[in-house]
């Protein structure tokens, strides 16, 4: 074992100085456009509208090799940041429609449309669907020394100290923000927010007790319970999660209103063929089988989703649903689109 | 004697053949990325990542923290040779650094950044083992308010950075902090300044901002009289630094490795400061004040340091609390997280192997970086006799690929083209784009903690007072600001900073 590594990663040295150096090259123009039956020709790109090393990116990179390995081509898998993931998805949705550029979103494809105007896209009408991939749970947390000792006795304290309590999340559109507006909602009082940039200087103020509460994904939340620097009251998913098994669901607490995980979801541009969207679909469907994947997926708390939901039909119901659910949640929280 | 034990446990680990292989992989990677503007150790530990997944975790580890620490350490090489900083950090280093490779002292200047962070690093870390815990505490004392009055304090400090007027450098820093207000507003998500450019949502990328103020803007100066212009040093005087610079350098490295280590502990940004303070600190007691922006020696030797300790120290956070200080940091925490470690404060506990491994293999990675900077230097510094026509496209070829590669947008290239035009108008103005740079880098950060207090305290700006680190840093920075304006050393001052030329 130990012996094989070593070609491995000067395959993959080389690899990096290849991407660097013509990373200009792979972008695909549709040269290959319609011969869906030769796909893959050239390089597939993912393309992650977040930062290398958050969740999403990992998801991705996770499923990237075996997605590849199925499809018999090479996947690369890129990085556009900017404005809640909405940058990357416009680049994606203006992309050749020839299965060569991909992208990886996650719940912010629903909620981009009631947070931001002049999108630049329309989730149903510029993308088609490829397949859901993994849904996140995520935990309510608070600082250690935070009175409430229930999720019961949360409720009911920030109902009386609605004036005084902060809830932090990790910014605009970021998963944490969406799972607090939801907990507002649901517990029909107005707190105070205190964006941060990311959930790891968000997680920081939590654990160093400058604010009192968020809501964020177990993959950031559960090292922190687990060593008892913050308190978990709730998680937002119908079972509880493995790593959590004494932290109760918002439905056991008595706040099913509550329910939200992180689902992510594969695209294409809207007029990709669709022998190429199901053959990305397929492979998708293998990665989400291999026990790696899975191994992996269960260290960061989640679980592939079933092959029915691996499919273009399932993932573009589940889009619609979501997009309906979060346009009122968003437009009743009083927040307006910028 | 717990301490020694455990370093024992680190090194049997970190001493392992392949444990060294990847350290060393991971900081022959970490300089040649340093090395290349643009490209940095963010990007580069993203690729790698998905690799590393089939190491055991200590291998991982190693090698991605190689990659972190040794990108630190090679970022200065460029800034020197071409003026091309590719890290906040590498601005300052840039700064004195490159008057003296014009000089023919590229060598001296290359070494006293080696051995600066050499010495820093080294002692960062066993900073590292030693107090490791105690001080995560401390740093977790840092809320919002404190940042705030930190970030001041170094603002304040650093208009020592301008060599010229202070009110053009006040200017600069203005602009600067401008500039870094746009992109979203984070609070509201309002745009500003963004045109209805989306590209712009994000905020400009330091990189493209440094690049063009400091490299293009540069070469455009150069280029202005080509027949008269000094190809750049004529003569190489030296590849080693003299007693004279030896001795020069010493008190600057102890200073610097001290303030790094210290700042580098902060998770929401101290790091950044390390360098610009330390300049500032060097540039204040120094008895050869008007030798700084010249080629002062100890404008290198300091910074280089502290910013090699933050980058040793800015592990503590994440290795006793789990809590990224850095993206590169963010992208570790995903990396204990595939290995089903989870990062938080049991890893010290649960995984000593880990922990007392990746401490010890940064002592190991240290002497491996000085190993491989110092005999690198004279080919450097040969580098420098590639004829000008030939040099100057060949590191816009560089900046523009490696900024290119940071996010894949056309725009940061754009962006550098904007900033080289703009910093060498700054140029003829006499306005220098160093203030600039800090104004750029510290202006959001100062931005989102007052609001984030100010949120936080429900509108009460009493909190900057009632809290204790942040009442010292403000009352610090009083101090500084009255020791800038007090007429005698203004006095002094004018004196001793006329415009250059």
């Amino acid at each position: 074992m130990r012996m094989k590594r070593r070609p491995r990663i000067i395959a993959a040295l080389a690899t990096v100085s290849l991407i660097t150096a013509c990373s200009g090259n792979d972008d695909g123009d549709g040269g290959a456009e319609g011969d869906a039956a030769g796909y893959p020709e050239q390089n597939i790109t993912i393309v992650v509208p977040f930062s290398a090393g958050g969740p999403t990116d990992t998801v991705t990179r996770m499923i990237a090799d075996p997605m590849a390995a199925a499809l018999g081509g090479k996947i690369v898998v890129r990085n556009v940041e900017g404005a809640g993931g909405t940058v990357g998805a416009g680049d994606v949705a203006r992309a050749e429609p020839d299965g060569y550029t991909v992208l990886m979103h996650h719940i912010g494809m629903s909620t981009a449309p009631a947070l931001y105007k002049d999108l630049g896209y329309r989730p149903l009408e510029d993308f088609a669907t490829v397949g859901l991939v993994t849904e996140v749970p995520m935990t309510v947390v608070a600082r250690q020394d935070f009175a409430p000792a229930t999720f019961q006795d949360l409720v009911t304290h920030v109902k009386a100290n609605a004036g005084t309590v902060t809830l932090a999340n990790a910014g605009i559109g970021a998963a944490s923000h969406l799972c607090g507006l939801l907990f507002q909602a649901a517990a029909g009082v107005k707190l105070q927010e205190v964006p941060y940039q990311g959930t790891g200087p968000a997680l920081t103020d939590l654990v160093g007790g400058q604010v009192d509460f968020m809501c964020d994904q177990t993959t950031n939340t559960s090292g922190q319970i687990t060593a008892k620097k913050i308190k978990a009251y709730a998680v937002t998913t119908p079972q509880r999660v493995q790593s959590l098994p004494d932290v109760p669901t918002t439905a056991e607490a008595g706040m099913p209103q509550l329910a939200v995980s992180v689902w992510h979801g594969l695209y294409v541009p809207a007029d990709t063929p669709p022998e190429i969207v199901e053959k990305l679909s397929g492979a998708l469907k293998t990665a989400l089988a291999d026990q790696a994947v899975i191994d992996q997926m269960a260290k960061l708390g989640t679980a592939p989703v079933t092959a029915a939901d691996a499919t273009p039909d399932a993932h573009r119901a589940h889009l619609e649903e979501q997009l309906t659910t979060w346009q009122k949640i968003i437009s009743d929280a009083g927040v307006q689109p910028s | 004697m717990d301490l020694l034990d455990n370093l024992l446990l680190g090194f049997s680990t970190a001493l392992l053949i392949e444990n060294v292989l990847y350290c060393f992989l991971g900081v022959l990677l970490g300089t040649a990325v340093g090395v290349l503007p643009g490209i940095g150790p963010t990007a580069t530990v993203a690729m790698l990542l998905p690799i590393t997944f089939n190491f055991e975790p200590v291998t991982a580890l190693i090698m991605l923290a190689g990659i972190y620490y040794g990108a630190q350490y090679g970022g200065s090489t460029t800034a020197i040779l071409i003026n091309l900083p590719g890290e906040s950090s590498a601005a300052v280093t840039a700064l004195d650094g490159h008057e003296m490779a014009r000089q023919g002292r590229a060598g001296p200047a290359l070494a006293a950044a080696a051995v600066g962070s050499f010495f820093a690093g080294t002692v960062a870390t066993v900073v590292l083992a030693v107090a490791a815990p105690p001080l995560a505490g401390v740093a977790l004392r840092f809320g919002p308010a404190e940042y705030f009055s930190l970030v001041l304090f170094g603002l304040i400090v650093s208009i020592a950075l301008a060599r010229g007027s202070a009110l053009k450098a006040l200017a600069m820093i203005a602009l600067g902090v401008l500039l870094g207000t746009v992109g979203q507003d984070i609070y509201t998500g309002t745009p500003r300044y963004v045109f209805g450019q989306r590209e712009l949502y994000g905020g400009i990328d330091f990189v493209s901002v440094a690049v063009g103020m400091f490299g293009i803007a540069e070469i455009l100066r150069n280029l202005e009289n080509e027949r008269t212009r000094v190809s750049l040093p004529a003569s190489v005087t030296g590849l080693w630094p003299t007693a004279e610079d030896r001795r020069r350098i010493v008190g600057p490295i102890l200073r610097g490795t001290g303030l790094g280590a210290a700042l580098g502990i902060l998770p929401g940004g101290g790091h950044v400061l390390a360098s610009f303070t330390s300049y500032a600190v060097e540039k204040r007691i120094s008895r050869r004040q008007d030798e700084f922006g010249h080629g002062a020696i100890e404008g290198v030797a300091g910074p280089e340091s502290a910013n090699n300790a933050a980058a040793q120290t800015s592990f503590i956070p994440l290795l006793t609390l789990g809590l990224p200080a850095h993206p590169v940091m963010a992208l570790m925490v995903g990396a204990f997280i595939v290995h089903g470690i989870t990062p938080g404060p049991n890893v010290i506990n649960d995984e000593p192997a880990l922990f007392w491994g990746l401490i010890a293999s940064m002592w190991i990675g240290n002497v491996l970086l000085v190993l491989l900077n110092l005999p690198l230097i004279g080919i450097w510094v040969r580098m420098l006799r590639i004829p000008y026509q030939v040099l100057f496209p060949m590191i816009i070829l560089f900046a523009a690929v490696g900024t290119y590669s940071l996010n894949f947008n056309a725009y940061d290239v754009y962006a550098i083209a904007f900033f080289g035009l703009l910093g060498y108008v700054l140029i003829k103005c006499g306005c220098e784009p160093a203030p600039l740079l800090l104004g750029f880098v510290l202006g959001p950060l100062l931005e989102e903690n007052l609001r984030r207090a100010l949120i936080i305290s429900r509108g009460d700006p009493s909190v900057f007072l009632t809290r204790p680190i942040s009442a010292v840093l403000l009352l610090l920075a009083a101090a500084a600001l009255v020791i800038t304006v007090l007429p005698a050393i203004r006095e002094r001052r004018d004196t001793v900073f006329t415009e250059e030329e």
